[in-house]
């Protein structure tokens, strides 16, 4: 390395030293004798300038072109999708092949419930392993073991939480069902939750903490009356956050909870235990079909489908907000 | 709470030793340690039963394809045959286009999603918008002047909803709208350069690049979100050290930044490459599911995951275990590659803290 940059070094070193030791004449007349102050300014058609903004402008449009897909499939939604909206589309089932008309009632209710169910599932078992990961001294072996844990989790293939949920419960019960369909989710939401319950609880200032116990609070008063209460927007947004993954999934409810033509009931009473339809299977079903009127409605959904997880997002992203705020 | 009247004050030895009854502070209660004592118990519980929940995932998966196991053994990895008719599986195929869509997709994902970061965390968007503003002399006025800032803002949560939106929309908006779009274009590529083994079949409908184009679509943002973080903590001083030494900007970030960064950024490439290979429902739509062992930009192919997707429901129990099998190889690639992934990000955080 030395000795490529030595006559780089020796041939500054020289000019460094005859502008020194210059006579006192020459300095005063020309006080900076010797310096190319051309070679110093700033110009674009120099290679190293040109070069950079050429990679500024590369980047600047490689940025805008990743943004093109999302307008590109905003706008398809809303021209394919919006055409064909209308109030029968959340009241009535869905079409048989060749019927006109119909809607996807059953599966936005069975979106709902699944989602619904998954949320009951992982809120209390999240967000409590966020408090005991908040609270967990440095070096707990258990505490890491459950954060890496959660963080693999994060990356697994949303088609294997279905194939664990048909092993475990669709075989165990002997039929596709809801239930079935809302654990699979609840596998997916699990480490979202806990990551960022935990983030929120860790950012409460430690002298409230200590304050509660040095008022005589044991760990569990401090947690729930001061902890939870001041991370609750951080918590919400994870919660939010993990909701919206959840309405989209779909690959878990493939074989979990199938598809529905009908609405969730057996005799009059809601029945958890049946195949259930859902938003995101619905696309994918109506999708392949060679029917006009199965592909428009597959476009509708999806557009309910966008609408409903980009405001579970906002809602999510406003109380993230606040957290910011206090 | 409210039941406590009026404050207490404390104002000598004497007076702590008193204790009324209705002092805000006061030591635990014997009911209250226990409720503490079970509550610790309950957290410490949950947090095990996350740890247990991979395990069950593994085992689970695992005992379900044992059968399948016995009866095929190693031969259902390079088998390229799947007929359920014959009971003859092999997942070569399937494995081979699991790799290959999801290496292309990093290849285009991470390309734009590090552009990307690199504009996010340069702040090229505020700076250029700082500058339009200052044409106008406006650019410290109470509303304009937090414009920057706010766009800036805005331009990264567009990016994050990128991933927000479901892989089956983006199924369907690949089914109807790219297919369509790029069938001529590969179809002329593939007359004039039909030779060249990327090209050597026509794009008849669904195909490794649209889904591909989708699927890179979809990893993006965890790259983006991931290098940006890499990027913004970067320290500073390392910045201004490269300016100082008169670099350019792109001077400073190819051979400063970046190279800081990396560690960082590989940790997000390598989770980014988790995702895709894990993806189901955008591949199971624009994939092709056909059984092929291709090279081909254009040809039809199948994954891991397209396959449980489309031969699950209509499953017999014959061919179930078969399915768990395919499965447990799926779940295999994509642990190694998830943790191999949370080690380096781990490793890169804790290396850029020790700074």
């Amino acid at each position: 390395m030395n000795d490529e940059n030595r006559p780089l070094r020796e041939r500054i070193e020289s000019e460094e030293a005859a502008f020194l030791h210059r006579s006192e004449d020459e300095a005063a007349r020309d006080p900076f004798g010797g310096v190319d102050f051309a070679a110093l300014e700033h110009s674009i058609y120099r290679p190293r300038t040109a070069f950079s903004g050429l990679l500024s402008v590369v980047v600047t449009l490689m940025t805008l072109g990743a943004l093109v897909p999302l307008f590109a499939v905003l706008i398809m939604l809303i021209w394919r999708g919006g055409r064909k909206l209308s109030t029968a589309l959340f009241t009535e089932l869905p079409p048989a092949p060749l019927e006109q008309g119909g809607g996807f009632g059953n599966a936005i209710l069975g979106t709902l419930i699944m989602v619904g169910l998954a949320t009951l599932i992982t809120v209390p078992i999240g967000v409590l392993t966020g408090v005991f990961l908040a609270q967990a001294p440095g070096g707990n072996k258990l505490a890491s073991a459950v954060r890496f844990s959660a963080k693999v989790l994060t990356g697994f293939p949303s088609i294997l939480a279905g194939v664990f949920a048909y092993g475990a419960i669709v075989l165990a019960t002997g039929g596709y069902s809801a239930i079935a369909g809302g654990i699979a989710l609840s596998i997916l939401m699990l480490p979202t939750i806990i990551l960022t319950s935990e983030s929120a609880i860790a950012m409460v200032p430690a002298k409230m903490k200590e304050a509660s116990i040095g008022l005589g609070a044991t760990g569990t008063q401090t947690a729930w009356m001061v902890l939870l209460p001041t991370a609750m927007p951080g918590i919400l947004t994870g919660v939010m956050l993990a909701v919206a993954r959840a309405a989209g999934e779909t690959a878990p409810l493939l074989f979990t909870a199938l598809f529905s033509n009908y609405w969730l009931s057996s005799g009059g009473r809601l029945n958890l235990m049946q195949p259930t339809a859902s938003l995101a299977v619905l696309i994918y079903n109506f999708s392949g079909m060679p029917f006009k009127n199965q592909v428009e409605l597959a476009w509708a959904a999806a557009l309910v489908l966008v609408v409903l997880v980009l405001i579970t997002n906002l809602i999510g992203q406003s109380f993230s907000r606040q957290q910011v705020q206090q | 709470m409210a039941t406590v009247p009026g404050t207490t004050r404390i104002d000598g030895p004497d007076k702590v030793q008193a204790w009324p009854a209705d002092q805000i502070w006061h030591p635990p209660s014997s009911t209250q340690k226990w409720v503490d004592f079970f509550f610790r118990r309950l957290c410490i519980g949950f947090a095990a039963l996350t740890v247990f929940l991979i395990i069950l995932l593994v085992v689970e998966i695992g005992a379900k394809a044992v059968p399948a196991f016995r009866e095929h053994g190693i031969s259902f990895l390079y088998g390229r045959t799947w007929d359920p008719n014959r009971e003859i599986y092999g997942i070569l195929p399937e494995i081979w286009g699991t790799l290959y869509t999801s290496l292309l997709a990093l290849l285009f994902g991470s390309l734009f999603g590090v552009a990307a970061a690199v504009f996010l965390s340069e702040g090229y968007m505020s700076e250029g918008i700082f500058k339009i503003l200052k044409m106008f002399g406006v650019q410290f006025h109470p509303f304009w002047g937090k414009l920057p800032e706010r766009l800036e803002l805005l331009l990264k949560n567009l990016i994050e909803l990128l991933a927000a939106v479901p892989s089956v929309v983006y199924g369907l908006w690949g089914l109807f709208v790219v297919i369509p779009l790029i069938r001529p274009a590969a179809n002329w590529i593939h007359s004039q350069f039909g030779s060249f083994p990327l090209f050597s079949t026509d794009l008849s409908g669904p195909g490794i690049l649209p889904a591909v184009f989708v699927l890179s679509i979809m990893i993006l943002p965890t790259i983006t979100a991931i290098s940006r973080d890499a990027l913004i903590s970067v320290p500073p001083k390392l910045r201004m050290a490269a300016y100082g030494l008169g670099a350019t900007r792109w001077e400073t970030i190819l051979g400063v930044l970046l190279p800081t960064a990396s560690r960082g950024i590989f940790g997000g490439v390598v989770l980014a490459f988790g995702r895709a290979l894990g993806e189901t429902m955008a591949l199971a739509m624009l994939v092709g599911n056909a059984n092929r062992l291709t090279l081909s930009l254009f040809s039809p192919a199948n994954t891991l995951a397209a396959l449980l997707a489309n031969s699950f429901p209509e499953a017999g129990a014959r061919e179930i275990p078969v399915l768990m099998y395919a499965a447990l190889v799926l779940l295999a690639i994509t642990l190694v590659v998830n943790m191999f992934g949370a080690l380096v990000l781990e490793r890169a955080a804790s290396k850029a803290e020790a700074k």
